[in-house]
């Protein structure tokens, strides 16, 4: 829904548990605005026909789950590259291999660090509800043609699957760029290329100092969190996407026991909302960082906190039955509070 | 004074990277002819693939989208798709086309996308220094097939464009050949009936071009066009395989 508000009409994308919501949902809508579907011979298939169509300058996207996320990331890393937006919902699983379609957080690293070749970024957004997973797909479409970047919506089945209240929030699209860049048949102008290969000399360091310096401008204009309860905090519980959800309410049913703890959830993965994590957990003395998998955000939280505030973890590894639920968390915060 | 012959309008004036003797020139040119002939040049979207041929935009004065390695079926059908209205077409190489990008060309060309795919074969990989291709001949020495093509480990060359005539998506596929006068206005005769498919949009058009290496067969332009007539044209044959409206 939030993929056709903001103005998407084409859609490339394999079936694979526990996504295959969107292409089902779409298969049946696109069509019926004039727009296209493609279920694609293969994960590898969508993210270049994603590829050609975002050449083109239109909003497209394709949507999977780990095992074909990997198989994506040859496109990503070509999408990357050559600038080109595209929007890639990433409803992961657990593994690693086939794994299960258990919810899982095992592909933060593979999301965040560019899990293609080549040291790219692109943007990553957690949403934690429903409601998020609508707006912030419009929002990803504005950033992916801001910044003439590949963006990722990282959930998991929990996210991925649950019913909640949605309210239609359509808004406009912020101001965007003219796609000066797009091919469009070259008429009687200049001609245009949309590339990844640079072998003049200095030709490709110049272009990845480039994009190093488009992700600067992100980090310094694009990071998003929420914190809930964190004022007084003597302890700033921090998770993203659906644990997120757990660790609110362990972190309410804490301040019931009179514990003063907080939560902060970084909304952006990439850029890391590293400098309002790092007021809130210099306030707080105290981080306590939640993961469903062996520890792999906390990383991001060790480098963006002082030396001098305080980092635990507590996580498990993704797969049927590992959900922690909000007394465990409950548990390990209270060891966690001093 | 007429004016008999001249560069296409769709090609720039500049000189090309190719090896001496190798095809990828004249076959550029064709291509070029063909997209002056239909007046596309202006909303046409070529895709590159990987390999010598992946600098087309050097060459061709066209917008060009790069796709990785044998998947540019896949972006020419997003293209296509987001610009119904745009001539497209692929230019790739036997292993980006019949190797890496074998599920892209078989499903590209099922669906039956608008597009048009030049697909030039010459048994090897250019590029990466001569190593076997799916289109290597049995017996064919390369510098990963050091014995020569052994059908029994390696498999059979393939035949692409009677492959890909199976397809009920298919509405044209044809082989030619740039060795000879003759071959070369067959081919230039194909490839226009090819765009032409498209121009009239009647579906996936297809033309496999034999064509040399002599870089890395290791052997001089002459002997290499020779080897054309002598060696892969009996095994694979040229003509039209599908034409489905006997365009």
């Amino acid at each position: 829904m939030g993929a056709i508000e903001a103005g998407c009409r084409y859609y490339f994308g394999y079936p694979i548990t526990p996504q295959s919501d969107i292409p089902e949902y779409l298969s049946r809508e696109l069509p019926k605005l004039s727009g296209e579907f493609i279920q694609a011979e293969s994960e590898v298939a969508a993210i270049n026909m994603l590829l050609g169509a975002s050449a083109c300058g239109v909003r497209a996207m394709t949507s999977s789950s780990s095992p074909g996320i990997s198989l994506k990331q040859e496109g990503i890393s070509y999408m990357a590259g050559a600038e080109l937006p595209g929007v890639i919902i990433n409803i992961s699983r657990s593994g690693p291999g086939l794994g299960g379609i258990d919810a899982s957080q095992a592909d933060y690293f593979q999301s965040v660090k560019g899990g293609g070749h080549g040291g790219y970024r692109i943007v990553v957004l957690a949403p934690a509800s429903v409601q998020e997973m609508y707006d912030l797909t419009m929002h990803a479409f504005d950033l992916a043609d801001l910044y003439r970047i590949p963006v990722m919506l990282l959930g998991d089945s929990v996210i991925g699957q649950m019913k909640e209240a949605l309210v239609p929030n359509p808004r406009p699209a912020r101001e965007l760029p003219e796609k000066g860049w797009a091919v469009r048949g070259k008429g009687e102008g200049e001609q245009r290329v949309v590339k990844s290969l640079f072998l003049g000399d200095g030709e490709l360091e110049a272009h990845n100092w480039h994009l190093h310096a488009k992700y600067q401008v992100l980090k310094e204009k694009e990071c998003l969190s929420e914190e809930y309860e964190t004022g007084d905090a003597r302890l700033l519980v921090t998770a993203f996407g659906s644990v997120a959800r757990i660790a609110q309410t362990a972190v309410a049913m804490a301040r019931e026991a009179g514990l003063k703890v907080g939560l902060f959830r970084p909304i952006t993965l990439f850029p890391f909302p590293e400098k309002a994590l790092a007021r809130g957990a210099e306030a707080a003395g105290r981080v306590l960082v939640l993961e469903l998998n062996t520890g792999q955000m906390v990383e991001d939280v060790r480098l963006a906190v002082g030396a001098g505030v305080a980092v635990s973890f507590y996580g498990r590894p993704p797969g049927a039955g590992s959900l922690p639920s909000p007394e465990e968390l409950l548990e390990v915060i209270k060891k966690q509070y001093v | 004074m007429q004016q008999v012959f001249t560069r296409p309008q769709s090609l720039k004036d500049v000189p090309t990277h190719f090896c001496p003797g190798c095809h990828h020139g004249t076959i550029h040119r064709l291509v070029a002819e063909a997209l002056d002939q239909f007046g596309v040049q202006a909303r046409t979207i070529g895709v590159a693939s990987v390999g010598c041929s992946v600098f087309l935009y050097g060459y061709f004065d066209i917008d060009v989208v790069e796709a990785p390695h044998g998947r540019a079926p896949a972006v020419a059908t997003g293209v296509k798709r987001a610009k119904p209205e745009s001539f497209v077409f692929t230019y790739q190489g036997d292993g980006d086309l019949a190797a890496i990008g074998t599920a892209e060309i078989i499903h590209a060309a099922n669906r039956g996308e608008d597009i048009t795919v030049i697909f030039v074969n010459n048994t090897t990989y250019g590029m990466t220094g001569g190593q076997m291709a799916p289109t290597t001949l049995v017996g064919q020495k390369t510098s990963t097939s050091p014995y020569g093509r052994n059908k029994a480990k390696d498999g059979s060359p393939i035949r692409m464009a009677e492959l890909l005539a199976q397809l009920g998506g298919v509405a044209f596929s044809a082989r030619v050949a740039v060795d000879s006068p003759k071959h070369l206005m067959q081919a230039k005769k194909e490839i226009k009936r090819a765009f032409q498919y498209q121009v009239e949009g009647k579906g996936f058009s297809f033309v496999e071009v034999l064509s040399a290496c002599p870089t890395n067969w290791g052997v001089n332009p002459i002997a290499a066009n020779a080897r054309i007539g002598e060696e892969m044209i009996p095994y694979y044959p040229l003509g039209v395989i599908k034409n489905e409206e006997n365009l």
